[in-house]
């Protein structure tokens, strides 16, 4: 149920509009409107969520240090681990957001009887993850040379880096990064069918973004390889270049799976900011990496600091104080004079 | 209630099913009660301690009862469920964390199996990412657009009476240790989650004794143990006349003396149980040894606090006693004995919530004039940075042939690893105290130290079982080294470690004793006109 309905839906969405865009008249439709509207709500849905996060303070320093901290000047300190400054601070989040570091780290835990206790290094969700992450920002930067005119040159690099000249028609050439991100998404999603721990915690959230880029990513790799009757690359570009340029115009017909293709990407474009996908901005809002630890040598404010009063001294001496005179320790104020009877 | 044996436990640990061993629970986890039942829960807070510490200025701490958690009725107040959401609603205006921690997280799996809960268990709901979705299903359900809209499509949850007994059941089974965001892609706090989890359930009336007890007596005495003046002073005095009859050292320590240089706070429970009692000596040693103008207090003779185990608010009006104390007697800066929270609770929040400290200097060595910057604004120095500056200035004199019995790990606490970053500094005393010493696997230390499965309020006797089983991976990672090279000591620089190990150990790896930092120093101590006897186990030997 949990992954069922989020497959049959992805596959409901991408029916739509390969139906849809063949009704006269609905291709202006699935080709402008829709990624308009979903182009709005993700810039508008992210922009609000980073306010929202945003509008919340950040009341203490509780970076999670993983590395030696400032101490005296002869203990080696580890700038990477245990930032004491800005620049060591985005050093840090530069390796976690670049290089995956903490994923990096990660260890798979076993239980033999005895009971004995392992710890071994696993890389492989560091593995899909960069190959899928890395795969998409290629793919989204290759994919800008069809909402431009002229093609900038490093678009154009990329293109055909990406790109493995094993075809004598370049037009066909292969990517590299296709394959990969279907390699990295197929990856992901099977850990969460095998991997018990992790199909326990899995929600239809999860496994929703996860078909939709491998529909997303099928539909695109279809369109270039397989099922290109009907796949104007001239038409498309003119589209595509038309939305950039804020004067859309469609002037033939385009086959259905580039509005099934187009249409997932809008649709994921909308789910965005409303689910986990945010993680995207919340990576560089976390407070237990974007912080030094220096709480000891500088002050971090609280702006809603509670006016609060530790148990006075004074109420502590009242209650003790005999016992206090008695045992010789210091009192702010003596007992009082016995009467003598 | 007896429990289990050594034997059982382990089997059950490695061969009964669990999500460790390899099965899944019938059910989702939506749809899997939680089931209190003798030894699986702490005892709920006694009546008279929520009481006097509602009456507190700026803590609320309301429905003070008679209560069981395994009775049906919890005896919630009627609004219980406003009073919940509106307060989760305060704490994500108040908290970025919280929102960031509750958006972001993918559900990857990273963390699931680095909590020594899930490993001692196998319960999936101790998978730190669980532990989490607890809460985060209560916040999608009334607090995200997908959740009102999709409800349980999206994984939202009602807020109903079950889950509040879910997070009560969850939020003592985790020791806030952090492990789980060292792993985590966008360092999610299971902690932060926890804390705030624990808050809520304050609003309410569901707490447990073993913390608001120790919080109650912690702000009226000035110490968990609710030692009075005379008890404190009476406590040190028994050590100095103990350190004099084996060292022929005579220290004369002083209690709220007022124009002492250094104000001195350590967790009452190095003056009150053994084997914290040891490493009090090791202190009293050592600055005997270097002549150190310091003073006690009895008013703040605590330096662990338990309000980071119960609330923000709590844990400042605890804290601000150091403070207020530091400034009352005039001294110039404070130095802070072997804890792991008490650390983390200096270093991350108490100049936030209690500073800023002008009336303080910023901490010098008097005995090697090293101006401690690192703590340039708090003014509060570690024992173990204090005693590694005076050991690289050769300051102290240390003969390691009379720790010669003593074959030692060294395990990191939770905070100074993974809130200090404090690894270093202890080592180095070690290498300068013992012949030698062995780290144990390194998956289980430095910033990936395994707690010691009690912290935060969990030493309790009545969830013995549970104890033995979350701090069975500190407890193997012992036990590995043992085997590989006999050791018997297993050092560390917090209180509650040194409780709390004691009797990990004692079931587990019962040939291992365990020690604070600063009794092997104070085994190794050579000082001026001393008349040791042969101290064939140091500071421990019974003369």
């Amino acid at each position: 149920m949990k992954y069922l309905f989020p497959l049959v839906a992805v596959i409901v969405l991408a029916r739509i509009a390969w139906v849809g865009s063949t009704i006269p008249g609905m291709q202006y439709v699935f080709g402008v409107d829709v990624p308009y509207a979903a182009l709005i709500l993700f810039i508008g849905g992210f922009c609000w969520r980073v306010i929202y996060w945003a509008k919340s303070p950040v009341p203490f320093k509780i970076p999670t240090t993983c590395g030696q901290g400032q101490s005296m000047p002869w203990v080696k300190r580890d700038k990477l681990e245990a930032p004491m400054n800005t620049a060591e601070v985005a050093g840090r989040m530069f390796m976690e957001i670049v290089f995956f570091r903490s994923l990096w780290r990660n260890t798979k835990a076993g239980i033999q009887p005895g009971p004995v206790l392992t710890y071994k290094s696993t890389r492989w969700l560091w593995l899909f993850g960069i190959l899928f992450h890395y795969s998409m920002l290629i793919i989204l930067l290759r994919h800008l040379r069809l909402f431009v005119e002229p093609v900038p040159f490093l678009i154009s690099a990329l293109d055909a880096f990406d790109g493995l000249m094993l075809n004598p028609t370049p037009e066909l050439s292969l990517y590299v990064t296709d394959g990969l991100i279907l390699l990295g998404l197929l990856a992901l999603l099977l850990r969460r069918f095998l991997l018990r721990p992790v199909r326990y915690i899995s929600l239809a959230n999860d496994y929703f973004p996860l078909f939709l880029l491998i529909g997303i990513v099928t539909t695109g790799i279809s369109m270039r390889y397989f099922l290109r009757s009907g796949v104007d690359i001239i038409a498309i570009k003119r589209l595509l270049v038309g939305l950039a340029t804020f004067k859309p115009e469609i002037t033939t017909e385009i086959a259905p799976i580039f509005y099934s293709h187009l249409f997932l990407v809008s649709c994921l474009l909308a789910y965005f900011p409303f689910s986990k996908l945010m993680h995207m901005g919340g990576v560089f809002l976390s407070p237990t990496r974007n912080m030094a630890n220096d709480s000891r040598m500088k002050r971090h404010i609280n702006p809603w600091n509670p006016d609060i009063k530790p148990h006075s001294y004074a109420g502590y001496e009242d209650e003790f104080r005999e016992d206090m005179v008695e045992q010789g320790i210091p009192v702010d104020k003596e007992l009082p004079e016995k009467a003598d009877d | 209630m007896a429990v289990i044996t050594k034997d059982e436990l382990s089997k059950s640990v490695a061969e009964e099913p669990s999500m460790m061993t390899g099965s899944t629970p019938p059910k989702g986890w939506m749809e899997t009660p939680v089931q209190f039942k003798p030894g699986n829960y702490a005892y709920p807070t006694k009546v008279d301690k929520l009481e006097y510490l509602d009456s507190q200025q700026g803590v609320s701490f309301p429905n003070a009862r008679v209560w069981n958690p395994e009775d049906e009725d919890w005896k919630l107040p009627a609004n219980w469920k406003e009073i919940i959401i509106n307060g989760l609603a305060d704490r994500l205006d108040r908290f970025r964390s919280l929102k960031i921690f509750m958006d972001c997280c993918v559900r990857c799996g990273a963390c699931a199996d680095k909590c020594h809960f899930f490993l001692g268990t196998g319960d999936p709901k101790n998978m730190p990412v669980m532990r989490a979705e607890l809460l985060r299903s209560v916040y999608r359900k009334e607090f995200t657009l997908a959740g009102k809209l999709l409800g349980k499509m999206a994984g939202g949850r009602e807020m109903t009476a079950g889950v509040l007994k879910e997070w009560f059941m969850y939020a003592y089974q985790c020791t806030e240790c952090r492990r789980c965001s060292v792993f985590c892609p966008y360092g999610i706090d299971t902690a932060e989650i926890t804390m705030m989890l624990r808050e809520l359930l304050h609003m309410v009336g569901c707490g447990i004794n073993w913390a608001m007890e120790p919080v109650s007596n912690s702000n009226r005495t000035g110490n968990h143990m609710g030692l009075t003046p005379q008890a404190f002073k009476g406590n040190v005095d028994f050590l100095c006349e103990d350190v004099e009859s084996l060292t022929g050292v005579k220290v004369n320590p002083t209690f709220n003396r007022k124009g002492a240089e250094v104000l001195f706070i350590t967790p009452s429970a190095d003056v009150f149980a053994e084997p914290g009692l040891f490493t009090c000596m090791g202190y009293l040693l050592l600055f005997e040894a270097i002549g150190l103008d310091y003073t006690w207090s009895t008013y703040a003779s605590e330096g662990g606090n338990f309000g980071l185990f119960t609330s923000n608010e709590m844990m400042k009006k605890l804290n601000g006693k150091m403070y207020a104390e530091a400034e009352r007697l005039g001294v110039k800066w404070i130095l802070g004995g072997e804890c792991g929270h008490m650390w983390r609770v200096i270093h991350q929040y108490m100049d936030t919530m209690n500073g800023p400290a002008d009336f303080l200097e910023v901490p010098k060595s008097p005995a090697t004039g090293t101006v401690f910057e690192n703590a340039a604004s708090t003014k509060m120095v570690h024992i173990s940075e204090f005693t590694a500056d005076l050991i690289k200035h050769g300051k102290i004199k240390l003969d390691k042939s009379r720790n010669a019995h003593v074959k030692a790990t060294f395990h990191d606490s939770c905070n100074p690893a993974r809130a200090m970053g404090m690894l270093e500094e202890p080592r180095y005393i070690l290498d300068n105290v013992l012949e030698d010493w062995h780290e144990m696997p390194a998956d289980t230390i430095r910033e990936k130290t395994f707690c010691c499965g009690s912290g935060t309020a969990l030493n309790t006797d009545e969830i013995m079982e549970l104890r033995m089983r979350s701090g069975l991976p500190r407890a193997n990672a012992v036990k590995h080294v043992y085997d590989q090279h006999a050791i018997n000591t297993l050092a560390c620089v917090c209180a509650i470690d040194r409780a709390t190990l004691s009797t990990l150990m004692s079931y587990w790896v019962p040939e291992v004793e365990v020690a604070g930092v600063s009794e092997l120093v104070g085994n190794a101590l050579v000082i001026e006109g001393e008349n040791r006897q042969e101290l064939t186990e140091g500071l421990r030997t019974l003369v």
